[in-house]
């Protein structure tokens, strides 16, 4: 028996997922994708827009693999399930509707920018940075200083930094309008927030802070030439970036039988409310996440992750899906950062949960953990990159925070005949405690 | 067509570099232009034209990454200035290979330099080399300053500029000045990358010039057969190609806006392997029956006969194969196996050949037109025209990758013995393709990076851009 399984989504989940498949001979796959007709790094769209990597330099894979694997492509935007007859609609880029059977369907289709009704969104100019089609209007509408002077960016999480840094590498002044009182104090306790913001200051982004959208307004050809925020400032700009989050791609499911909540409600082998469909990626949700993580996680490896999993189970190997220790990284313009385990911003901060701070000059590390038993927790880093089996190690089997200070060479990963800076940090940490 | 624009101030300091070039080429046509003042307002304009456009790039901005436009700009994404630079490029490699009647002007312009230096007057490699280590000095300053933040591209940056300076280019114009008859000898040009170490009035030139000449050509056989495993074992062969050669200094610091051009796709991979293998058992062949011809006119005026030569030579090579396949067997493919013997056994049949003919040729070819040949199509064509010549089109390693025997030999290494190598950290990687892009040697670093597997492979020369360019700290070179 050949298993028909149907992806819907060629990002990093589906096409892990696909990929793993085929290699191991598990049933026939066919993946479907109306963004592109091969796999992409999304993560890296604004490489491509800065001019360091050209578009297909963003495909991990190449072409000649993918038309060699016996994988189906279809290139067409699924419309809607049945689930009761197994079956599914889409259409085609050429406008032509078709209908495919499944035995098993795998969902992936991942998030999309989250747009709260602003007034004036429709505007010429408006956009948010997710899609492939992002990187063609912001090269139509802002090719050049020229053409675009000026952009506003709305929303300060870790897509706003990096459309900001895409605009001013083309010498486009940029304003970054943030409704927190400091840069995204949702994840960052405010000691990193500030030497983040330090950071993108230094490269001359125009931050403004706890202020909100209120309405973009056009010209007279429906082209952006101006915002207004909720304190009455007008802003003139040529493009405005909405970057307040994303949310699960799931629209097509709204009249399936689905369980849905702001995801795809799926257990721990990610199955959906139907037994022969899953999801997996930015659009499946939890039902019962691991303690210390999200129902939801929109980050490229759990993507990766759910797209392993997946494929164990469907050859054979039923195996629950476990992400481990929550980790993360990001790059806000020059500066690196990484986070593994859990440090919580004040608001989020557990009464238990105790921070040790230590900076010098774009350098940073956060240290959480346990007030009573001194349980190390997480560790935020900034300029310093660290061993990811090390730290999690640490984290797993809860060493003190002491050890973890004393040890924390251990953890290096830094370029070899870089500042070591674990000393100074121990100094610290000793004279605090 | 869009976005990278050049400021009015780099414009200035490109124009006076090129007006500096314009300058040496006037004044080499036309002798009586300038004489040779010529000379250094040339070198001079060019200098101050490679540093004040540095600065103008660089000053001010913040430390980090400067990818910004690569692939928007003409001269380094295979546009119409980069087919222009590298048609001027392979001419000029061409004129001074096979036409250096040509560069007579120019020539005579630096014999002021060249006199002050050696006491002898200026020739072709004069000029070359001067160029060369100018080229490697100022675009060596510009790459430190673009790479301020990171003190690895820092420190391999000042190791190239000192090797080129001081050894290739002062200490061996020097010994010409106190003994004018021992060999040229640019001490960190090792066999096989030198592959005219050992030809016969090399060794004439060593043997006769007492224990000085003696010593230098036992150093120039040890750097082949203890220093360099020794180092490799110890740093990878990045302590040579990407920290001290020439060759890897200029694609380091001239060739490193053109990085991102190299092939990284698997029929490249495959080429490399078959053609650097290739030109490494044709400078060994071309050797091996150069120094048994030599030894052959004399056979009893050496230590060494003719055919204990051939021997120690076979029994060295046959013990090198044999620990190789016995030991790694594990670590190599079927195919690179099974090409290594048979390989080793055409080697083995060829030195047989010269032993039991008594003569130095292979197949009916006389050694030396054999020497000549790779002297002609590797040592010239291939480093110089095309290795140098087409980086603004096929990339800055192109010669490191597909043709030097060096390479070869250290990537041996480095692949069975070293303990070199890229880790790579958990799951941090998201896939971006930087690492894979940047590669001077093609190697498709993403492709390990997202399976989280250390990367250990013949060609990486360590230049650490990968682990530099990476967003989110995946690559740690160490050993």
């Amino acid at each position: 028996m050949n298993e028909k399984i149907v992806i819907i989504g060629n990002g990093i989940a589906g096409s892990t997922l696909a990929l793993q498949l085929a290699k191991e001979g598990t049933g026939s796959v066919t993946l479907i994708s109306d963004e592109s007709s091969y796999f992409f790094s999304r993560t890296a769209l604004m490489y491509v827009y800065m001019g360091h990597l050209t578009k297909e330099q963003l495909e991990p894979l190449s072409r000649e693999r993918w038309d060699q694997s016996p994988i189906q492509r279809v290139n067409a935007r699924v419309l809607s399930i049945d689930s009761e007859d197994k079956e599914l609609s889409f259409r085609t880029s050429e406008g032509d509707i078709g209908q495919l059977s499944y035995d098993r369907l795998v969902i992936a289709t991942g998030s999309k920018p989250a747009f709260y009704d602003w007034k004036g969104q429709e505007a010429e100019g408006v956009l948010g940075l997710y899609h492939l089609s992002d990187l063609e209007k912001l090269e139509k509408w802002a090719p050049n200083a020229s053409a675009c002077p000026e952009a506003v960016v709305i929303g300060g999480g870790l897509i706003g930094i990096e459309l900001c840094e895409m605009l001013l590498s083309r010498q486009i002044k940029t304003t970054l309008i943030i409704r927190e009182n400091f840069f995204w104090s949702s994840h960052l306790p405010e000691s990193d927030a500030q030497l983040v913001e330090k950071h993108i200051q230094s490269h001359h982004l125009n931050l403004i802070k706890e202020d909100e959208l209120l309405e973009i307004r056009a010209d007279d050809t429906g082209r952006v030439a101006s915002i207004q925020t909720k304190k009455g400032e007008t802003i003139s700009c040529n493009l405005v970036g909405l970057t307040t989050g994303v949310r699960p791609n799931i629209e097509f499911l709204k009249t399936s039988r689905l369980e849905l909540d702001k995801g795809i409600l799926v257990d721990e082998y990610l199955k959906t409310s139907d037994p022969s469909i899953y999801a997996i990626g930015d659009c499946a949700q939890l039902r019962n996440p691991l303690s210390n993580r999200s129902a939801i996680e929109p980050v490229w490896y759990t993507g990766k992750l759910m797209g392993e999993t997946l494929a164990q189970t469907f050859s054979g190997q039923p195996t629950p899906y476990n992400p481990g220790i929550w980790y993360n990284s990001a790059k806000f313009f020059d500066l690196e950062y990484q986070t593994y385990g859990r440090v919580h911003p004040k608001t989020l901060q557990p009464e238990n949960e105790q921070h040790f701070h230590w900076e010098t000059d774009e350098k940073g590390m956060t240290f959480a953990y346990d007030k009573t038993s001194g349980a190390f927790l997480g560790v935020n880093t900034f300029g310093i990159r660290l061993n990811h089996r090390i730290v999690s190690s640490w984290i797993e089997t809860a060493i003190t925070i002491q050890e973890v200070i004393r040890r924390l060479e251990e953890a290096h990963f830094d370029p070899e005949l870089s500042n070591r800076y674990y000393k100074q940090i121990n100094h610290a940490f000793v004279q605090n405690h | 067509m869009h976005s990278y624009r050049t400021t009015s101030i780099q414009k200035v300091f490109t124009y006076m570099g090129l007006s500096g070039l314009a300058v040496l080429i006037l004044a080499g046509f036309t002798a009586s232009f300038l004489k040779s003042t010529g000379l250094f307002i040339g070198l001079g304009l060019i200098s101050i034209g490679v540093i004040g456009y540095t600065f103008s790039s660089y000053s001010g901005l913040p430390a980090g990454i400067k990818n910004n436009g690569v692939w928007h700009q003409s001269l380094t994404s295979r546009g119409i200035v980069a087919w222009v630079v590298g048609v001027i490029l392979t001419a000029f490699y061409v004129t001074l290979y096979f036409y250096p009647e040509h560069l007579e002007g120019l020539i005579r312009l630096f014999d002021p330099l060249s006199e002050g230096l050696s006491g002898k007057k200026a020739s072709q490699w004069f000029v070359y080399g001067v160029l060369y280590t100018l080229a490697i000095v100022l675009f060596g300053i510009k790459f430190i300053i673009k790479h301020k933040h990171s003190k690895y591209q820092k420190y391999r940056t000042y190791s190239v500029i000192f090797f080129q300076t001081i050894f290739a280019f002062l200490i061996p114009e020097i010994m010409a000045r106190l003994n004018g008859d021992l060999p040229y000898y640019d001490l960190k040009s090792i066999w096989p990358l030198n592959y005219y170490l050992f030809d016969g009035y090399q060794l004439d030139g060593f043997l006769q010039n007492g224990s000085l000449g003696t010593i230098l050509l036992i150093f120039g056989i040890l750097s082949t057969l203890i220093i360099t495993p020794i180092l490799t074992y110890k740093f990878g062969k990045r302590w040579y190609c990407s920290w001290v050669c020439g060759c890897g200094g200029l694609a380091e610091t001239a060739g490193d806006p053109f990085r991102q051009l190299s092939d990284k796709s698997l029929r490249a991979w495959k080429l490399e392997r078959w053609m650097i293998h290739l030109i490494l058992v044709w400078v060994f062949i071309s050797t091996v029956g150069v120094v048994y011809s030599y030894l052959l006119q004399a056979p009893d005026s050496y230590l060494l006969g003719p055919k204990i030569f051939l021997i120690l030579v076979s029994l060295l090579f046959s013990l090198v194969v044999g620990l190789i396949l016995w030991k790694r067997k594990d670590w190599l493919a079927k195919d690179a196996q099974s090409s290594a013997i048979a390989i080793s056994s055409v080697i083995l049949l060829l030195l047989g050949f010269f032993f039991f003919s008594e003569s130095d040729r292979v197949l009916f070819i006389p050694s030396y037109q054999i020497r000549s040949a790779y002297g002609f199509f590797i040592g010239s064509i291939f480093s110089g025209v095309i290795g140098t010549g087409f980086y603004p089109i096929l990339g800055n390693r192109v010669w490191c990758r597909f043709g030097c025997p060096m390479a070869a030999i250290l990537g041996i290494q480095q692949k069975l013995f070293s303990k070199f190598q890229i880790s790579t950290n958990g799951g941090q990687c998201i896939s971006c393709g930087n690492c894979s892009a940047y590669c001077e040697m093609g190697i498709d670093v993403r492709a390990y990076a997202q399976r989280e597997e250390p990367i250990k492979r013949a060609s990486c020369v360590g230049c650490g851009i990968c682990s530099a360019v990476c967003p989110r700290g995946v690559l740690r070179l160490e050993s």
